[in-house]
């Protein structure tokens, strides 16, 4: 079986399992809905636009964090086993990957609609505002699927997780920033092709180091 | 004698990088004034732990291919020793900078870059405590370190030249080679830099060969 139609097959058991016992959705969906009216509750309104940018990437931050530390938790040692003889590490990595980026996706843009809700705010571009949106779901997967890979064999702590993942993801977290700042000002486009090049060119670099290293941690 | 001779080279060069960059004529530069010799001690310092962060990459990636404990030591001791620069040039970095612009800590991204990156390596040593077994520890820790290093050269050299920065060579302020300085920073900036490397590479063997003692002490007894 070639690597692809693995992935396929094993984005799919999550994709299952996910829908099985809707824990990980439900409980991250909960996680950053009560976030938010926190945040809306103790701050009641912000108008300041740098602001309202910030907290809601913080807010993303520790959601994503919390989402995806569960992704190698759920798997207990057997099973990972049975995937070791059937599939190569490369393929679970993968499929890891991008169901991470669907479950942050799917996250971000319901956290977004919310977030808007309560904090009433003016976006001056608003495609741009989302596609940023979408690429940092994306970021935040590929780089806390690694991360979480590497705590799991470092007995699951989560504030280990938290340790690990901070300082790689803040040069991320700073070009976000600036990349949906940048919209929510309604600058022109071309201001922030720089950010969307460095930021592709980093999401490129982090999953395939992901793909050469992850052989290394699977085989214990 | 025939394989310490770097070790000797290193010496000198630093014995004169800090006769040289005392007594040396310099550039008489507004704000900066006679600050300027600090060049020669805080812009080596980055140096030296850049490589040996690389060094220590680099025998990381071989730790994962031969699983020698011996790499995996020494990747260790490069990331100590490299954290120890780190914080010297953070220091001698923020003494500058109370002269020259007036504020030990500035908001500049070279500063938060690589206070953040301190935070990974940091983390780095963190993990391996975390972890007891000897093998999947250093395992572990080395897969940590190669995915955090091309991070880290995002962090450091990419980030501030894409924001504006007052250090120079970034964010549209001239880099040093552009300044109207006359070739007398060189002659002591370059041999400093080399020197402050040789050494850090000497301090971090030395401690590597203390560490391989103990671990040959702790499997025999």
């Amino acid at each position: 079986m070639d690597l692809f139609s693995q992935v396929k097959i094993l984005i799919r058991k999550e994709l299952i399992l996910e829908w099985r016992s809707k824990y990980a959705l439900n409980g991250v969906l909960l996680y950053v809905v009560s976030t938010i009216f926190v945040c809306y509750l103790s701050f009641k309104e912000i108008d300041n636009n740098p602001t309202w940018n910030a907290l809601f990437w913080i807010i993303m931050l520790f959601a994503s964090v919390n989402a995806i530390a569960k992704s190698f938790m759920q798997e207990n040692r057997g099973r990972q086993f049975y995937y070791y003889t059937i599939a190569s590490p490369q393929a679970v990595i993968l499929s890891k990957i991008v169901y991470n980026s669907l479950l942050m996706l799917l996250l971000s843009v319901i956290a977004l609609g919310f977030y808007t809700l309560v904090f009433k705010n003016s976006i001056g571009d608003p495609l741009f505002y989302l596609i940023s949106v979408l690429l940092g779901s994306v970021s935040f997967a590929s780089v806390f699927t690694m991360i979480s890979g590497i705590t799991s064999k470092a007995n699951n702590s989560s504030a280990l997780m938290a340790i690990l993942s901070f300082p790689v993801i803040i040069p991320i977290l700073m070009l976000l920033i600036k990349f949906s700042k940048n919209a929510m000002d309604g600058l022109d486009r071309s201001v922030s092709y720089d950010e969307i090049g460095v930021l592709l060119g980093i999401n490129l670099v982090v999953i395939v180091i992901s793909l050469l290293l992850f052989p290394y941690l699977w085989r214990d | 004698m025939t394989k310490s001779w770097w070790k000797l080279l290193g010496c000198a060069l630093l014995l004169y990088s800090v006769i040289g960059g005392f007594l040396m004529p310099v550039p008489v530069l507004p704000i900066l004034n006679e600050s300027i010799r600090n060049l020669y001690f805080h812009v080596p310092m980055w140096f030296a732990m850049i490589s040996l962060y690389f060094v220590s990459v680099v025998y990381s990636l071989k730790y994962l291919g031969s699983g020698k404990i011996e790499d995996d030591l020494l990747a260790v001791e490069s990331v100590n020793t490299g954290v120890i620069f780190c914080f010297f040039g953070l220091i001698s970095g923020s003494l500058w900078a109370n002269i020259t612009w007036g504020d030990p800590w500035p908001n500049d991204p070279k500063l938060n870059g690589s206070a953040i990156a301190t935070l990974m390596y940091l983390a780095y040593l963190v993990l391996r405590n975390a972890i007891d077994e000897e093998q999947k520890r250093a395992k572990i820790s080395a897969v940590y370190n190669v995915f955090a290093f091309p991070v880290m050269i995002v962090l450091i050299y990419i980030l501030p030249k894409l924001t504006d920065s007052l250090h120079p060579g970034s964010g549209g302020n001239a880099a040093f080679s552009a300044l109207p300085m006359d070739n007398m920073l060189r002659l002591v900036f370059y041999p400093a830099v080399l020197g402050w490397v040789l050494t850090a590479v000497w301090i971090m063997t030395l401690r590597y060969r203390i560490r391989l003692l103990e671990n040959r002490h702790n499997t025999i007894s």
